[in-house]
């Protein structure tokens, strides 16, 4: 973006200027643009199609009456919850209970700065990347923790601990899964590991060695449960907690917080896509060569594309499986999650030894274990089972 | 490089705005009709009793602690991270591995005693 700005300066566009100016005004611009017009309607439609998917999931009908299918219903939403009363209860904590939400969505915000929407589109190619990523995202918990804490209520502060500790706790398995990454691509910059992989699957992170691929089901699991997504919502889970930290929030400062629980879960896809699923990478067809307009399109197209598919595996999730208990939630991260993934990060750092034009063929070798292995596994499974059918039959409690 | 970490300092600036603004917009449109019943503290419609600022459980604090440390352990990998292809190339590889396996290994001695502590149960056993 700078090298651009300087074009138009130097082409005299803004004569009279200072440069800082111009910068300012640039940069003001492309965060207002990528604000107004990807962030908001995404986390807008999000959140109607997934009230949608849920009800086609659960053979309901979902909102289907503002616009063509509903899909303007986030604005109704937006406008709704705009002119509602905001209620600040006399208990809480003022200043606190209002700095919360502030703290969210700019926790949120700051992550959109080095998402790549192309291999040319990006606000800043920080060199710290997906460091700061990882930085910003965990701001989110200090307003949730404030949130809960502030309300003076019962509900609320114990939606917040809980969230705090889940957040917190999840956050190794994920900044663990990330280091393998980083281990691979030798750079923090989200372009740098998207250029380190190839288009096609096999020359992604992914499908680089299995530990890589162990990394990406323990990165997308974690940062469900630091999104606070079902099967991990035990913070706001409304069957125990009301609303958990949002129980005193209403009007535009509760939909703030939705906003960033909606638009985090495209983060959460796009930081996976880049990780592990080649970002933007297209084939290098023809067409492209020609005209860096389609070139710039295909890529954005594939990336959010591949970033959505995320996000609607996410909604699939949240429609499909029941909450976790507490401890049930803490155990996972501490006994399962954090062993696997150092194990899985001294496997990659291993698998780097091996050398460049061996490493293609070793990888397959142990992916095809892994399969042989699991498809052992689910025989024995079933020979078991079928053995033990005739006893579970006369004794239905075994 | 400046330029790109103003970006940063541009989009906080934009997200904590973004909020005010709305903020002040809804202030100017919404109705605001305050009664004592209604600002006070939902409990269920029962009446609240006492503040909910109380004690709370010391597990979060212990998860906090083992977090703190885990969370150094991956901050000081990084740099190791971003140059560790260089060093296989250079043949100081094999070194470094084992540099990180043994500073990985001794804070993984750390879980594994607080795992039979008993530290990482969420209802602690007591002996008796």
């Amino acid at each position: 973006m700078q090298a651009y700005l300087d074009q138009l300066i130097q082409g005299g566009a803004f004569a009279g200027m200072p440069r800082e100016v111009v910068y300012a005004i640039g940069m003001l611009l492309a965060a207002f643009i990528v604000l107004s017009a990807f962030v908001a309607p995404l986390a807008g439609v999000t959140s109607w199609l997934e009230r949608r998917v849920w009800a086609r999931m659960q053979s309901r009908v979902g909102p289907n009456r503002v616009g063509p299918q509903g899909i303007l219903q986030w604005l109704a939403d937006g406008i709704k919850n705009l002119l509602k009363e905001d209620i600040i209860p006399t208990a809480a904590d003022k200043k606190l209970f209002s700095l919360a939400p502030y703290i969210v969505f700019m926790g949120f915000l700051c992550a959109f700065v080095v998402i790549p929407f192309g291999g040319h589109l990006i606000v800043a190619d920080l060199n710290i990347g997906i460091l700061y990523i990882l930085a910003v995202t965990s701001l989110v918990v200090v307003g949730i923790l404030m949130a809960g804490w502030a309300s003076n209520n019962k509900w609320s502060l114990l939606g917040g601990m809980r969230s705090a500790a889940q957040i917190i706790s999840y956050e190794i398995p994920a900044g663990v899964s990330v280091l393998m990454i980083v281990f691979l691509a030798g750079t923090l910059s989200m372009q740098g590991i998207i250029k380190g992989q190839g288009w096609a699957p096999w020359d992604w992170y992914l499908f680089h060695n299995p530990f890589t691929f162990a990394g990406f089901f323990l990165y997308f699991t974690a940062a469900l449960a630091e999104g606070n997504r079902t099967p991990f919502d035990i913070p706001e889970a409304e069957s125990e907690l009301v609303a958990g930290y949002v129980t005193e929030y209403s009007g535009m400062r509760f939909l703030f917080f939705f906003f960033a629980e909606w638009g985090n879960l495209y983060v959460i896809g796009a930081v996976a896509t880049t990780l592990f699923l080649g970002g933007w990478q297209v084939p290098p067809l023809a067409i492209f060569e020609n005209s860096p307009m389609l070139l710039a399109v295909a890529q954005f197209v594939t990336f959010f594309l591949k970033a959505y598919l995320w996000v609607f595996v996410a909604m699939w999730i949240r429609a499909t499986l029941p909450r976790v208990r507490v401890d049930q939630l803490m155990s996972l991260c501490w006994k399962y999650m954090v062993p696997l993934s150092f194990i899985c990060l001294l496997g990659t750092v291993a698998f780097m030894f091996v050398p460049a034009d061996g490493q293609r063929i070793t990888s397959a070798a142990m992916f095809g274990l892994g399969v042989a292995i699991t498809i052992i596994f689910f025989l024995r499974v079933g020979f078991q089972i079928r053995q033990a059918k005739p006893e579970l039959y006369f004794k239905p409690h075994i | 490089m400046l330029f790109d970490f103003a970006n940063v300092l541009v989009f906080t600036a934009l997200g904590l705005g973004f909020v005010g603004v709305n903020l002040l917009i809804g202030r100017l449109l919404r109705p605001a009709n305050p009664q004592a019943r209604k600002l006070s503290t939902y409990e269920c419609g029962e009446p609240s009793t006492g503040s909910a600022w109380v004690n709370f459980n010391i597990r979060f604090y212990l998860v906090a602690l083992i977090f703190i440390i885990f969370e150094v352990e991956i901050a000081f990998i990084f740099p190791v991270a971003t140059v560790f292809r260089g060093l296989i190339e250079s043949g100081e590889g094999l070194l470094a591995f084992v540099k990180i396996f043994i500073f990985v290994g001794i804070l993984f001695l750390g879980l594994v005693y607080s795992w039979v502590k008993g530290d990482l149960e969420w209802i602690k056993k007591v002996k008796t």
